[in-house]
């Protein structure tokens, strides 16, 4: 033995232990988020069983396991719940119920012993709501205008058409409101801001009364406009409160869901797997083009991917072209010496400088010292409310660009280097200038380097989190920052966040374990799109060596 | 040219351009390579400069609260109604433009602050043959002041103001109002004069008046204010108590604004405290002496909140004093002692007024040499004391707003000063050290910036945050520092080379996994799978290495066919499903080891040893943030291990060294300085991490080491608060200060790595 742990191997093994533990850490950790947030889409089977209460009652339960845990049973005694005390473990069921309207609570923990034979009853019914969350029951008849429309064998098919035909009812109203009164809403907010802007500027006489007889006719315009698309919306919402679904819960309670309140029907447990594949499908695709709804609970996550893909965008428009600037400086034109030294040294460490002290940076110079100065220059009938005096899309680019100049920068650099000398040379040798040698034979050959660069800086960006909570990111944006109105790209909106939105989900709603599924989701999309960027970046970086080592030979 | 001609050819057109046009495009060559230079040189320099501003931008925030307060004197006008001899009150309304003054003789002025003229005078309603005795003033938010008369009555009088707008434009007016009636209220039902007198408006609108009769005897009056919802008219309900009276006639009387509690002080300096909450059977409780020798002290006033006061004695010195919990009462009793906290910058002359700002613990004080000074409770600082007049000064108003002062001398002039004083409560004492808090028992560090009340005194110590930054590095490096250094020897040494290239990519592309959805898993998932599986925790911690070892003597003991079998440097990949099957074995036996041996919860048996376990923790966050280091720390020592030059290790191995003893005496040796920058960029970014420490702390901002309790930290602090933080105030610039020590402290911890790696390198080239 004493032999054996001499020869080392012993302590050889504990270090390769090491690495083992951080490998599988890192494969558990992607494994988690790849099941948990692929998971969320699937159609799990709906369990019907029946639970028998402390006092011995039994009730019918209907609903989808969630998961389950065994314990110690001293800690759910602790919790207040009833144990035997010659039992020493209990293994619990964390069941969605949903019903949240009728029940209070929509995730309900089940005792394995309380809790009868498990049935998957083929008529189960998942109904996704707009409002309360998740439906659990069985489908009894579909009314029309009062009447009975269908029931029975007819009542799947009716019904799944009746849907199809309010969601299209919905999606004209939304778009109505979002667009058509959105629209008019921004153009009486402008009128009152040209009104502002004439008391601001002291117009008066013949041409005060000429642009406010303007103004009046102008706003009497919107005005109508906005009744009749107020009237088209009314009607619109009649016809979509025509039909209601008639259904029963597990408890055999009588429940009448309007239509226009359905998302979307399912009969989980009597679905083939190719319609499951169809179902997962959609879901992810409603996922990633819906917009939430619940306090962010539920729903789709667009507006956070369109915000958090702006951002970057602008944001690389800004780094590249400073980045690569910098980079030629430092690496081409400055002096080589002690002091460009402690600079170059200076510069990559800024990129170890936490994200938290730029957001602050970007708070108080660009937001309140920036911003509030142009809303001073610029902007003065929007006073007191400010325009670029507060976080916005435009000051969160700016920001990241910050953040990320140094990745840029310390790429480029090293891009620039790894062109070998002969190339410069033989340039400068046929009479080039400088200049001519840079933007003609370097820059070029170290493209790469920069497109390097700036995917890490966009795969760092689209990470980044707590520098955005003070310089532009909120819980909900009323709109998103590009759309059809001038000047089309609002620089000053406030905008929502992939990163944020997990945070906020996940730590801030009402309803945590109702929002883990979806904070699960949003992360296996935040973590797609990095690895994306991040392999993109290395495979760049690999296929670039090749080439120079080939070149250089 | 010439050459042609004697040939005879023909000149031929060149195709090149002439010599002229080359020679200009050549300039503009030239010039556009020059142009090139400067815009790169000043696009280039320009980044480095926006760089370096961040830290000129965050400094010069951080700047303004160390710097004192600035007085500077503006106008000067005769008092109205002066009087030699006069001892008057004086007050500024929020808006700076008029001032009001109560004379000694009864009479309310209000005058314009840019000239002194007269707005109003209102003469109190003093019945003839009574003479005015006594004045007392509220806190200075109340507005409320009070007169004694030699009757044994008392008038009650509000200074109020109110706005007026004609045409957008804001006048401010006189508005005085008497709470108690304009005619005298009696205090003394004997009808004795009112020696000395303190009144005080409570949080329901009540009046407390307090007062010592010329016969030494103590009265508390309590008049309720009941307005019926009927009619709308006021009653006012008259409650009287005599307290115990004090040794001697008193020179100055407080009430606390709650009227629970008494502060006097008599000639001979001796500060007495009686306990009034219950006023049928109030006590004398303590008494404490505020100066020594013959020093008397002169003035005596309670700061806003009336939670601490302070006393002037006529020797210019100020001390702050509060009331302290008993220390022998038992819990729950509400007794209190008197108890010196701090003493400030001594005057040159007597005190002769201390003036509680109406916001802030700060208070002004003039003496009898003619200095005013400005200095705050919290933070202990005098920010300014400067004589400003050759006569004595015997009265001094300050502004709602902190932005101006009015001192009134002994010949009856007023002088009014701009005053910059906004960052009173920060200094680097306040900041760094022990601080002694309104209402606590010691001093202490605490952070509490934000409260709902009004007379809150916000606690500013950076210490708990920079415990709780330095707490969650520490686990997270004592976590991640044995894996990634043993994972990068490993992987750099012994690993075969074939799969060294898919695991160092692997790792290093967890370091550019946000860390937002760590800090998720942490709080949402890790946390609360930790709190039901503690036994696991401490059982994997044992279990994990021993099962190496296991392994790794099983293995040593198998055929040698065998052994062969499995080329070398695949060690960590057979770990792999014995690490999956040893931890999941352990999590499930964690509940029956819970059963067994700690009652069925470790929890409760934690709490019942005395240990706090939060379900957030240090431990949950030293995991998740040990994670995100792991990578940072593993790429760069990786890097330094297999950089170690060949020859080196080869020599050591043909001297007969085993591949471990290389390992330990040379490559360790040689690359230890790349190891040791590789923890410090490590630790730099556990510092400074932002998201796993918000979502994974629980926040509190609690001063311990303890593993199963939370922290906060100075990025998550800047995260939760300064969305929320009024622009340039104190708490703003505290939380940009925390941003500015975040950015020192990584930046020194990266140079200093960096300057270690770039030797490293240096050495090695020349290995």
């Amino acid at each position: 033995m004493r032999q054996w742990f001499k020869s080392g191997d012993p302590w050889i093994w504990l270090i390769g232990g090491g690495l083992a533990i951080s490998l599988i850490m890192v494969i558990g950790l992607l494994t988690l988020i790849a099941v948990r947030g692929f998971g969320h889409f699937w159609p799990s089977p709906i369990v019907s069983t029946t639970a028998t209460t402390a006092a011995g009652e039994t009730r019918q339960v209907l609903g989808v396991m969630v998961r389950s845990e065994t314990l110690p049973a001293q800690r759910v005694r602790e919790a207040g719940q009833d144990i035997p005390a010659d039992q020493e473990l209990v293994t619990r069921h964390l069941i969605k119920v949903g019903n949240r309207d009728l029940n209070g609570r929509d995730f309900v923990w089940y005792l394995d012993s309380a809790l009868g034979e498990l049935n998957y009853p083929e008529g189960a019914l998942r109904i996704e709501r707009r409002e309360w969350g998740n439906f659990y029951g069985f489908g009894r008849a579909l009314e029309r205008g009062g009447q009975v429309a269908a029931r029975g064998e007819n009542l799947w098919p009716q019904l799944q058409e009746a849907i199809a035909r309010a969601n299209e009812l919905h999606q004209r109203i939304e778009t109505l409101e979002r667009v058509e009164i959105g629209g008019i809403n921004s153009k009486l907010e402008a009128l009152r801001l040209e009104r502002r802007s004439l008391e601001l500027r002291d117009v008066s006489g013949q041409a005060l009364t000429a642009a406010q007889a303007d103004l009046r006719a102008r706003q009497a315009e919107l005005d109508r406009r906005y009744e009749d698309i107020q009237a088209e919306r009314r009607a619109l919402m009649e016809e979509s409160e025509r039909d209601v679904l008639i259904a029963e819960t597990a408890a055999g309670r009588e429940v009448r869901i309007a239509l226009n309140n359905i998302v979307r029907a399912s009969r989980n447990n009597a679905m083939g797997l190719f319609d499951r594949i169809g179902f997962y499908g959609h879901s992810i695709g409603e996922f990633l083009s819906g917009y939430p709804r619940e306090a962010n609970t539920e729903g789709g996550i667009f507006p956070a991917i369109f915000g958090t893909v702006t951002m970057v965008l602008i944001m690389s428009v800004l780094v590249t072209p400073f980045g690569v600037l910098a980079a030629i400086y430092l690496r081409e034109y400055a002096r080589q010496g002690v002091i460009l030294k402690l600079i170059r040294v200076s510069v990559y460490n800024l990129a170890g400088v936490p994200s938290i002290v730029f957001g602050v940076f970007g708070l108080g110079f660009f937001v309140y010292l920036l911003g509030g100065t142009i809303d001073d220059l610029f902007y003065p009938e929007r006073l007191p409310a400010p325009t670029f005096g507060t976080p916005g899309l435009f000051w969160a680019s700016l920001t990241l660009a910050l953040l990320t100049l140094p990745v840029v920068i310390v790429s480029t650099e090293e891009g620039l280097a790894r062109i070998p000398r002969t190339i410069r040379e033989g340039s400068l040798a046929l009479g080039a200038t400088k200049w001519e040698t840079l933007w003609k034979v370097v820059v070029p050959l170290s493209a790469p380097a920069m497109m390097t660069g700036l995917i890490l800086a966009v795969a760092r960006a689209a990470g980044e989190v707590a520098p955005l909570m003070l310089v532009g990111v909120v819980k909900l944006a009323p709109s998103l920052p590009i759309d059809g109105e001038f000047p089309y790209v609002h620089l000053e909106r406030k905008i929502m966040h992939l990163g944020f939105h997990i945070y906020d989900v996940g730590f801030q709603s009402p309803n945590v374990e109702a929002a883990r599924p979806l904070v699960y989701a949003t992360a296996l999309t935040l973590v797609m799109l990095i690895l994306i960027l991040n392999l993109s970046a290395i495979a760049i970086r690999n296929r670039l060596r090749e080439k120079y080592r080939a070149e250089s030979d | 040219m010439s050459a042609a001609k004697e040939t005879g050819l023909h000149p031929v057109q060149s195709y090149l351009p002439s010599a002229d046009t080359m020679a200009r495009r050549r300039r503009l060559r030239y010039l556009a390579d020059t142009a090139a230079a400067w815009t790169v040189r000043a696009g280039g320099g320009g980044v480095v400069v926006a760089l370096a501003l961040i830290f000129v931008y965050l400094f010069s925030e951080v700047v303004p609260m160390f710097r004192g307060a600035s007085v500077e004197r503006t106008n000067q006008f005769a008092a109205p109604s002066a009087a030699d001899g006069d001892d008057p009150v004086l007050a500024l309304e929020r808006y700076d433009t008029i001032g009001m003054r109560h004379s000694a003789d009864g009479r309310l002025s209000y005058f314009m602050l840019e000239d002194g003229r007269l707005l109003e005078q209102v003469q109190m309603a003093v019945p003839d043959g009574v003479t005015i005795e006594s004045m007392a003033f509220g806190e200075p938010r109340s507005r409320r002041v009070a007169y004694g008369l030699s009757d044994g009555t008392a008038i009650v009088v509000d200074h109020e103001t109110r706005l007026e707008f004609n045409d957008g434009e804001r006048s401010v007016l006189p508005d005085p109002a008497f709470p108690l009636g304009p005619t005298p209220v009696t205090v003394d039902d004997e009808g004795r004069a009112l020696a000395s007198l303190a009144v005080q408006r409570d949080r329901n609108g009540d009046t407390g008046l307090a007062a010592q009769t010329e016969d030494g005897r103590l009265l508390f009056v309590h008049f309720e204010t009941i307005t019926s919802f009927l009619t709308g008219e006021s009653e006012v309900k008259r409650q009287a108590w005599t307290v115990p009276s004090p040794p001697g006639a008193l020179r100055e009387l407080q009430l606390t604004s709650n009227l629970w509690s008494l502060i006097g002080v008599g000639d001979d300096g001796q500060l007495m405290y009686w306990d009034i909450a219950n006023p049928g059977s109030a006590v004398l409780r303590d008494l404490a002496s505020a100066v020594e020798g013959d020093e008397r002290v002169t003035e005596l006033k309670m700061l806003n909140g009336t939670f601490s006061m302070v006393v002037g004695t006529s020797e210019g010195r100020l001390s702050q004093w509060f009331l302290v919990r008993d220390e022998r009462a038992t819990a729950g009793d509400n007794i209190f002692s008197l108890a010196r906290v701090r003493d400030f910058d001594r005057h040159p002359g007597a005190i002769t007024r201390i003036q509680p700002e109406y916001t802030r613990k700060g208070f002004a004080v003039v003496d009898d040499a003619g200095g005013l000074g400005l200095h705050y409770g919290t933070s202990a600082r005098t920010l300014y004391l400067e004589q400003v007049s050759d006569v004595p000064l015997r009265a001094v108003g300050i502004s709602p707003v902190d932005d101006q002062i009015i001192v009134e001398d002994d010949t009856g002039t007023i002088t009014r000063f701009d005053v910059w004083n906004k960052h009173p409560e920060t200094s680097l004492k306040a900041l760094w050290g022990k601080v002694w808090y309104e209402g606590r028992q010691d001093p202490e560090y605490v952070w509490q910036a934000s409260s709902g009340s009004d007379s809150f005194e916000p606690k500013y110590s950076m210490v708990p945050l920079t415990i709780g930054t330095l707490k969650a590095a520490f686990f997270a490096m004592l976590f991640a520092m044995p894996l990634a250094i043993a994972g990068a020897i490993y992987t750099a040494y012994f690993m075969a080379p074939k799969l060294r290239g898919y695991v160092k990519p692997t790792i290093e592309v967890m370091e550019a996994l946000p860390t937002v959805i760590l800090g998720f898993l942490a709080g949402l998932w890790l946390a609360p799978f930790l709190e039901n599986h503690i036994p696991a925790v401490f059982t994997v911690l044992v279990g994990l290495p021993l099962s190496f070892l296991l392994v790794a003597w099983g293995f040593s003991r198998l055929p040698q066919s065998l052994r062969l079998a499995v080329p070398p440097g695949w060690e960590a990949a057979i770990l792999l499903p014995v690490i999956a099957l040893v931890v999941w074995g352990l999590v499930s036996l964690s509940p029956l080891i819970e059963v067994w041996f700690f009652d069925g919860s470790m929890r409760q048996w934690f709490t019942d040893i005395g240990i706090t376990y939060d379900q957030r923790n240090a431990l949950v966050v030293g995991i998740a943030m040990g994670f995100a280091v792991i990578p940072t720390i593993f790429s760069i020592a990786e890097d330094a291990v297999f950089t170690v030059p060949r020859h080196l290790t080869q020599g050591s191995l043909a001297l007969g060294a085993t591949p471990w003893q290389t390992v330990t005496r040379v490559v360790l040796l040689t690359a230890s300085p790349g190891i040791f920058s590789a923890v410090m960029i490590g630790f730099g970014r556990a510092v400074g991490e932002t998201m796993i420490v918000l979502m994974a702390t629980g926040n509190s901002p609690v001063l311990n080491f303890n593993i199963f309790e939370g922290m906060r930290t100075l990025s998550a602090n800047i995260a939760v608060e300064l969305p929320e933080t009024a622009v340039h105030s104190t708490h703003f610039r505290i939380l940009f200060l925390a941003g500015l020590v975040l950015f020192v402290i990584t930046f020194t911890v990266n140079t200093i790595a960096e300057v270690v790696r770039q030797r490293l390198r240096e050495r090695y080239s020349s290995l």
